[in-house]
């Protein structure tokens, strides 16, 4: 904890270990350091403990083994209010994350939640919109959207609250290919950390320079996502399958 | 998708009616609507000019007479069981196109159509003028349980999303070659209903998830305050207070 601010990772999680109440072990011990403006893919089997590790990010599970930090605040129930803020987590179905009448609200809930009013509200509402291109769709109630753009409105919710990190659950599930890159290019557009969970592994290397491997409860692998896919061994050993045709050697990434 | 019940109701336009804040339009119909009941039934010709406001005002809000008249069928099933009373009631009677009628069950009927006709017409008046959302605001405005506003704004939130999930499942079932055309078939509808719960409050779950994700701590932050002006809330009170005056003209004449 002598690191500069600077220099604090947007994410810090050192031997993480979790059991349900029911017995079942999810999590063994894991370690995951994210920096800050970084853009990471959590890649892994169904099953792996994926679900398990983005809920602890903001504490909705805890009362396991080790320690989560966000932008060097420890994620403890007494910094409960603040640790949500900072961490911003897009769920895969938009119509759970979507829960108001309409758009505009939805999009000042976590704002307002936090007690911001008035013009700075509209403001932040506003900007967040911008930033997914949504901002003509504000006083429309939800579900008269298309699945992309309710995606796009979740993601402003969570844009709207200023987040550290944004945690994004299968982001490009049941999206069609031109919403599927619209999207790409809006997370591309953002100023801040990326913590993506897929098993889309084309848009995991289009978008995260660095992937890690979770398996069975552990982090498997982390390096590099161009060279992670390449390694055939890796990929077979951890059930990951590339789509048909698809050769992540053919593709050259920024 | 398509338009959700949500607006089913709502005729949207740019009237004065519309204009008012939907506080001050709850607490208009709720006033109008508590001077109807308690008017003497004796008093006929009160119901009429009761009428001839909501006429008034239906005019002012730019609501076709059409409109308003298709909306009042809604009524019928209580209609119904006031034609009943007539028939069924005790004591003095009068012949009326070769039928014996009792004198205090039309007196009765009369009492539950008329004063029926006359709420359902001012609700009417008021779905019509004022968005679901609207409603909602006004009556967290007026300071109704939070709990019952909340639970209301998700049933306009989810119902098309649980309704489009019942329809899936209907196909689903159709899809595979069953039809529900008698008794013996509503223990699989009795599931289908079991299972859409089950779905239902499994969603629930997942909303609480994120709701709490995002700083949610047990109560919904205002985000929209409804405000009225004095001049609002006076123009609103035309309507009841008009009313007022009719019923009190009714007592003592």
């Amino acid at each position: 904890m002598t690191a500069t601010p600077a220099l604090t990772p947007s994410l810090e999680v050192a031997g993480l270990a979790y059991a349900y109440p029911d017995g079942h072990q999810a999590l063994y011990g894991v370690d995951l350091s994210v920096g800050r403006g970084e853009r990471v893919a959590l890649l892994g089997p169904n099953g792996a403990g994926k679900t398990t590790l983005v809920l602890h990010l903001n504490g909705i599970l805890a009362g396991g083994v080790g320690s989560v930090a966000v932008a060097g605040l420890p994620v403890e129930k007494r910094n409960l209010a603040e640790i949500r803020r900072r961490v911003g987590i897009v769920f895969q179905d938009p119509d759970d994350q979507l829960f108001m009448p309409t758009v505009r609200e939805d999009v000042a809930f976590g704002p307002a939640a936090a007690g911001m009013r008035g013009a700075e509200l509209e403001e932040r509402v506003g900007a967040a919109l911008d930033q997914v291109g949504m901002a003509d769709f504000a006083d429309r109630p939800p579900h008269h959207l298309s699945f992309g753009q309710r995606r796009r409105v979740a993601v402003a919710t969570v844009l709207a609250m200023r987040p550290e990190i944004l945690v994004l659950d299968e982001p490009s599930s049941n999206l069609d290919p031109a919403s599927r890159r619209e999207l790409a290019d809006i997370l591309r557009s953002l100023d801040v950390t990326v913590l993506m969970v897929t098993h889309d592994l084309p848009y995991a290397l289009e978008l995260c320079p660095r992937s890690v491997i979770l398996s069975e409860g552990v982090i498997a692998a982390d390096g590099r996502t161009q060279d992670l896919l390449c390694d055939e061994k890796l990929m077979r050993a951890h059930r990951l399958e590339l789509p048909f045709g698809f050769d992540p050697r053919s593709v050259s990434v920024a | 998708m398509g338009a959700g019940h949500a607006h089913r109701l709502y005729r949207p336009g740019h009237s004065p009616v519309h204009a008012l804040p939907p506080h001050c339009k709850l607490a208009a119909t709720f006033g109008f609507v508590l001077v109807v009941v308690s008017t003497p039934r004796e008093a006929v010709w009160a119901f009429g000019l009761y009428a001839l406001l909501l006429a008034g005002v239906a005019a002012v809000a730019r609501i076709p007479a059409g409109l308003l008249l298709r909306r009042l069928l809604i009524e019928i099933p209580f209609v119904a069981f006031a034609v009943l009373m007539p028939f069924v009631a005790e004591g003095e009677r009068v012949e009326v196109l070769g039928m014996s009628l009792s004198v205090s069950g039309l007196w009765g009927a009369w009492n539950v159509l008329a004063k029926g006709t006359l709420g359902v017409a001012a609700s009417v008046l008021l779905a019509s003028t004022t968005e679901l959302r609207a409603l909602l605001l006004g009556l967290q405005r007026l300071r109704l349980p939070p709990l019952l506003v909340q639970i209301a704004s998700f049933m306009i939130r989810y119902g098309d999303v649980i309704g489009d999930e019942l329809r899936r499942m209907s196909v689903a079932r159709r899809s595979r070659g069953f039809e529900a055309s008698g008794i013996r078939h509503w223990g699989v509808l009795a599931k289908t209903a079991g299972a859409l719960f089950i779905r239902s409050y499994e969603r629930g779950e997942r909303v609480y998830l994120a709701m709490v994700s995002r700083g949610y701590a047990g109560s919904m932050p205002v985000i929209d305050e409804a405000v009225a002006t004095r001049g609002q809330w006076a123009y609103a009170a035309v309507l009841p207070v008009t009313a007022l005056a009719v019923c009190l003209m009714g007592w003592t004449l």
